[in-house]
C-alpha cells in the first residue's frame, strides 16, 4: 500500500482510512480463489459482475431459444403455455436485470471509472462489493421462483394479472427485482460520489473520459427513478400476499396507477441499458480510428440531455392503455424528442471514424456493427414514439424487433466490444482475433436475420407474448427461429475464445491499443491499488495525432 | 443530409448532389412500396395510419442509408493501411457541422410531433378525453344528458372523428374481455355474441370492459387498438369501409392462452346485417339466451377455435356456454 502524499486530496486519504479501519490488507496479487468471494477490489467486483451476467445472459438465451422452437409451428407443441410464459417472462427479465445492467455497469463501470480518474478504487469499497452480492442473492430467488411455476406475467408483470398468477413465484420474483433495483441503487451512488470526489486533481472536468460521464448520467438517472420500481412492485407485492387492493379493480384500486410507477423507472431502464454502451462506444472508436472523439462536448450534452428528457417519455409505453388522448400527444412529442440527443451520438461517432486510420479490431467490428444496426433500431423507435401509428403495432412483433435491435443490436454489441476491447487489461491476455472476427461475423447476421422479419410480423397483424399463433405468420417465424439458432452458434467461437485465451492466450502489453486513457498507463492486469503514486493528466484522453505515443514495434493492432 | 460530406475535400458539388438525389429518390420509392408489409386497409382509420407510416418510413430510410452509408463509405475509405504507424489527424469537432445535425432532427422531429397530433385528431384519437378531462361540472352534466349514458366509457379510446364528434353512433356494442374470449353483446337486439357483425360504412362504437385482467381489442385491418381493463371502461369507434370477415387479436398478455384469444369481426352490407340481426333476434327471443349461444352457428366457430387445445383447457360446447352466461350476467352488472 503506497503512502498517500501530502499533495494529494484528502479524499483519496479517505480511501486510505476506510481500508485501514477495516484492517484490510491484501496479497500481491488476485488468485483465481479470490474471485469467488467478498473482495472489496473494484476490479475483482467488474470481473465478479460480468462473469456473473455472462452466466445468466446463457440462461436467459436458452430461454430465448426454447421461445423460437415453440414458435416455429403456430400450435403449442414444445412447451405448455404455462412454461412458455414462464420462459418469456424470464428471458426479459434476465437480459435486463441480470445480463445488461449488470454487466454495462456494474462489470466495466467497476472496473474502469475508478482506473479511468486515476483513483485506487471506489469512494465505499465495502459498499461496492454488497451491491454486488446483491445480485447473487436476487439470482436465488428467481431461480427459486421456477420451484413454483416461475413468473408469468411478462418482465412488466402487470396486475390484475400479476396478482392472479402462480403468487409464489411472482412474490419470489418481486423480491428478487428488488434486489437488484437496492444493488443498483447502491452501486449508483458509489460512482457519482468516486467521479466527483476520486477524480485526481490534475484531470479537468472537460478532461474526464466520455465512458465516465456515461457512467454518471446514468446513475443519476437510476437514483432518481429505481425507487420508484421499487414502490410500485412492493405495492403490488401487499396485494398479492397481504390483502391491499391498490391494483385491485374489485376493491377500489387503479390497475394502471401501476403502470405508471412501473414505467417511470423502466423506460429510463432502457436509458440504463444504452448509456454505459455509448460510454464504451465513445472509448472503443477513437482509440481503433486513431483519431480524437468528435464533439467531446456535444457527447457530454448528449448523456445529460438523454437523462433529462428519458425521464418524461415513459407513457409512450401505455399510448393503448387507460391514457387520456392529450396524455397520448404530450408523450408523443417529448419520446421524439430523445432521438435529437441520441442522433448528436450516433454523428459524432460517425465524424470520429471519417478521416480516420480505422483498424478493423474485433472491438472496432463490434462498436461498427452497433452504430449500422443502432439507426435501424433508432428509427423504429421513432415509428413507434408516434401514437397513431402505435395504436396500430403496440404490444405486436414489430416492438419486439424494435426493442431487440437496440438492446441487441446496441447494447449486447456494445458489451462484446468492450469484452474485446478490455480483456487484455482485465485479464493480462490477447483474445484470438480470428475467433473474434468468426464470433462477429455470426452475431451480425444472427441479429439481422432474427430481429428484422419481427418488424413485418407486427406490422401484419401479429401480437407479441403469444404461444400460439395465426399459421399465416408461420413462414416469417421459422425464418426468425433459423436467425436464432445462429445467434446460439455465434456463442460457440466466443465462449472458446475467452476460455482458451484467459488460460493459455498470449500476453497482453500494458497498452496493446496505444490508447490514452488512464487505464492503459497501468500495467496489464493492474496492481491492486491499480497507479503506483497518483497519475499526472497531462493532455485529453482522445489525443490522437497529438500526443506522441511510445510505440514498440511488437505491438501488432490488427 | 450532406453533413457527412462537408469535411471532404474531394467530391464536389455533383458528387453530393448525386447522393442526394439517389437517396431522395430511393427513399421515396421505398416510402411508396409498404403496402406488403401491411394487412388491407378496411377502416377509415387505415388509410391515415399508413400514410403516417410512409412519411416516417420515407424520413427513416433516407437518414438510414445517409448514415449507414456514410459509416461504410468511412470504413472502406479511412481504413488502417499496413505499414502506417501514424495517428489520423486530429480534428475535435466542427461546431457548424454539429449545430447543423442537432438542429435537423429537431426540426423533423417538431414537424412529425405536429403532423402525428393532426393525425392523431382526425382519427378520433382526442374526442373522448380532451372534452371531458378539464371539463367543468356543467360540461359533464351534459354529456349525462347526451344518448350515451356512459359517459365513464368515454374517457380512454379512440372515439368519433372530427366531423362526427356530436353524432352519436350508428351501432353500439358491448364488449367483455375474458380469459380467453372475446363477448359482444347488441342490448337493443337482445343479443348475445361470440363474434362481431357489423354494417359497413357506418359509425360503429364499442364500449370494451373486462372483467379479469387486462385485455386489448385490436383489429390489425382497422390499424386501431385498445386496452379493455377491468374497473375502467374504454371505447373504440370507427367505420368499416370493406366488408369481409378479419381477425380480432388480443394484444395484451392475459394468461396462458392468450395467443388464442382471437376472434373474428364480420363486416356485412347493411341488408346482410339486418338479416344477421333479424335471425339472432329472434332467436334470442324464443329461447333463453344462455341456449342462444348454445345452440347458434357462430359458436361452431368458436368450437373450432378451442378445438387445437379445448383438453388442455377443459373447455367445450357446455362449458363454453356456462362462460358466457356468467359473462353476460358480469357484463349487465358492469355497465350498471
Amino acid at each position: 500500500m503506497t503512502q498517500t502524499k501530502p499533495s494529494q486530496i484528502t479524499v483519496a486519504g479517505s480511501v486510505e482510512n476506510t481500508h485501514a479501519n477495516n484492517g484490510h490488507s491484501h496479497p500481491e496479487k488476485w488468485e483465481w480463489y479470490h474471485y469467488f468471494w467478498y473482495n472489496t477490489d473494484h476490479k475483482v467486483i467488474g470481473i465478479q459482475y460480468i462473469v456473473t451476467a455472462f452466466m445468466f445472459y446463457l440462461i436467459g438465451g436458452l430461454m430465448a431459444m426454447a421461445i423460437r422452437i415453440e414458435l416455429f409451428t403456430p400450435d403449442v407443441d414444445f412447451l405448455s403455455p404455462e412454461v412458455y410464459n414462464a420462459f418469456m417472462t424470464n428471458h426479459g427479465t434476465i437480459m435486463i436485470f441480470y445480463w445488461i445492467v449488470p454487466s454495462a455497469i456494474g462489470g466495466f463501470g467497476n472496473f474502469l471509472v475508478p482506473l479511468m480518474v486515476g483513483a485506487k478504487d471506489m469512494a465505499y469499497p465495502n459498499l461496492n462489493a454488497i451491491a454486488f452480492w446483491l445480485n447473487p442473492l436476487a439470482g436465488a430467488f428467481l431461480i427459486g421462483s421456477f420451484f413454483f411455476g416461475g413468473s408469468q406475467t411478462g418482465w412488466t408483470a402487470y396486475p390484475p394479472l400479476s396478482i392472479i398468477t402462480a403468487n409464489t413465484a411472482q412474490s419470489l420474483w418481486i423480491l428478487s427485482i428488488v434486489c437488484v433495483g437496492t444493488s443498483s441503487i447502491l452501486g449508483s451512488l458509489n460512482f457519482v460520489i468516486t467521479t466527483w470526489k476520486l477524480k485526481v486533481p490534475t484531470m479537468k472536468w472537460t478532461q474526464l473520459p466520455l465512458f465516465c460521464w456515461a457512467i454518471l448520467a446514468t446513475s443519476l438517472l437510476a437514483l432518481v427513478s429505481t425507487p420508484v420500481l421499487a414502490a410500485g412492485l412492493i405495492l403490488l407485492l401487499f396485494d398479492i400476499n397481504f390483502g391491499t387492493g391498490f391494483f385491485r379493480p374489485e376493491m377500489g384500486g387503479d390497475v394502471v396507477v401501476y403502470q405508471h410507477l412501473f414505467w417511470f423507472y423502466s423506460h429510463p431502464a432502457v436509458y440504463l441499458m444504452i448509456l454505459p454502451i455509448f460510454g464504451i462506444m465513445s472509448e472503443v472508436v477513437p482509440v481503433h480510428s486513431r483519431k480524437p472523439i468528435f464533439g467531446y462536448m456535444a457527447i457530454v450534452y448528449s448523456s445529460m440531455a438523454i437523462c433529462a428528457v428519458g425521464l418524461i417519455v415513459w407513457v409512450h409505453h401505455m399510448f393503448t392503455s387507460g391514457t387520456p388522448g392529450w396524455m397520448r400527444m404530450f408523450f408523443t412529442i417529448t419520446t421524439l424528442l430523445v432521438a435529437v440527443p441520441t442522433g448528436v451520438k450516433i454523428f459524432s461517432w460517425v465524424g470520429t471514424m471519417w478521416g480516420g486510420k480505422i483498424r478493423y479490431t474485433c472491438a472496432m467490428l463490434f462498436a461498427v456493427g452497433l452504430l449500422l444496426m443502432f439507426v435501424v433500431g433508432g428509427i423504429g423507435g421513432v415509428t413507434l414514439g408516434n401514437a397513431p401509428f402505435d395504436l396500430h403495432v403496440h404490444d405486436s412483433y414489430y416492438v419486439v424487433g424494435h426493442f431487440h435491435y437496440v438492446l441487441f443490436g446496441g447494447s449486447v454489441f456494445g458489451i462484446y466490444a468492450g469484452i474485446y476491447h478490455w480483456f487484455p487489461k482485465m485479464t493480462g491476455k490477447m483474445l484470438d482475433e480470428r475467433l473474434g472476427r468468426a464470433h462477429f461475423l455470426l452475431t451480425f447476421i444472427g441479429t439481422n436475420l432474427t430481429f428484422f422479419p419481427m418488424h413485418i410480423l407486427g406490422l401484419q397483424g401479429m401480437p407479441r407474448r403469444v404461444a400460439l399463433y395465426d399459421p399465416q405468420f408461420a413462414e416469417l417465424n421459422q425464418l426468425v427461429t433459423y436467425g436464432s439458432m445462429i445467434l446460439g452458434l455465434s456463442l460457440f467461437p466466443f465462449l472458446v475464445n475467452v476460455i482458451w485465451s484467459w488460460v493459455a492466450g498470449e500476453d497482453a502489453p500494458d497498452n496493446p491499443w496505444e490508447a490514452l486513457t488512464l487505464e492503459w498507463q497501468t500495467t496489464s492486469p493492474p496492481a491492486i491499488e491499480n497507479f503506483d503514486e497518483d497519475p499526472i493528466v497531462t493532455h485529453g484522453p482522445y489525443d490522437y495525432g497529438i500526443v506522441k505515443l511510445n510505440r514498440t514495434p511488437a505491438e501488432v493492432s490488427e | 443530409m450532406q453533413q457527412n460530406h462537408h469535411e471532404e475535400t474531394i467530391p464536389g458539388s455533383m458528387w453530393t448532389l448525386a447522393v442526394g438525389v439517389l437517396v431522395t429518390v430511393i427513399s421515396l420509392w421505398v416510402g411508396k412500396n409498404l403496402s406488403w408489409t401491411m394487412p388491407e386497409q378496411a377502416s377509415l382509420q387505415a388509410p391515415l395510419v399508413d400514410n403516417l407510416f410512409d412519411i416516417l418510413i420515407t424520413i427513416g430510410t433516407a437518414l438510414f442509408l445517409l448514415t449507414d452509408g456514410a459509416i461504410i463509405y468511412a470504413l472502406i475509405k479511412f481504413r488502417h493501411r499496413p505499414g502506417d504507424e501514424t495517428d489520423a489527424a486530429p480534428i475535435k469537432g466542427n461546431l457548424p457541422l454539429e449545430i447543423f445535425w442537432t438542429a435537423i432532427p429537431a426540426i423533423i422531429v417538431i414537424f412529425l410531433g405536429i403532423y402525428s397530433t393532426d393525425v392523431f385528431r382526425e382519427m378520433g384519437g382526442l374526442e373522448p378525453p380532451g372534452h371531458h378531462m378539464g371539463g367543468s361540472h356543467s360540461e359533464m352534466a351534459q354529456v349525462m344528458t347526451a344518448p350515451d349514458p356512459d359517459n365513464e366509457s368515454s374517457k380512454y379510446g379512440v372515439g368519433a372523428a372530427p366531423d362526427k364528434q356530436n353524432v352519436p353512433a350508428d351501432l353500439q356494442v358491448k364488449v367483455t374481455g375474458l380469459q380467453f374470449a372475446w363477448l359482444f353483446n347488441y342490448p337493443e337486439a337482445g343479443i348475445m355474441s361470440g363474434e362481431l357483425h357489423v354494417p359497413v360504412g357506418k359509425e360503429v362504437k364499442l364500449e370494451l370492459v373486462a372483467t379479469d385482467v387486462l385485455h386489448a381489442f385490436w383489429v390489425p385491418q382497422f390499424r386501431i387498438k385498445q386496452d379493455v381493463m377491468p374497473g375502467k371502461p374504454s371505447q373504440m369507434r370507427f367505420v368499416a369501409t370493406k366488408t369481409g370477415v378479419f381477425p380480432i387479436v388480443c394484444a395484451e398478455l392475459c394468461g396462458s392462452y392468450h395467443g388464442g384469444m382471437r376472434s373474428k369481426i364480420y363486416v356485412h352490407t347493411q341488408e346482410e346485417y339486418d338479416a344477421w340481426l333479424e335471425e339472432n333476434a329472434i332467436a334470442a327471443k324464443n329461447q333463453d339466451a344462455v341456449e342462444t349461444v348454445a345452440v347458434n352457428t357462430q359458436d361452431l366457430s368458436d368450437e373450432e377455435f378451442l378445438a387445437p387445445y379445448s383438453s388442455d383447457l377443459g373447455i367445450d360446447r357446455d362449458t363454453l356456454s356456462e362462460i358466457k352466461s356468467l359473462a353476460s350476467a358480469i357484463t349487465e352488472t358492469a355497465y350498471q
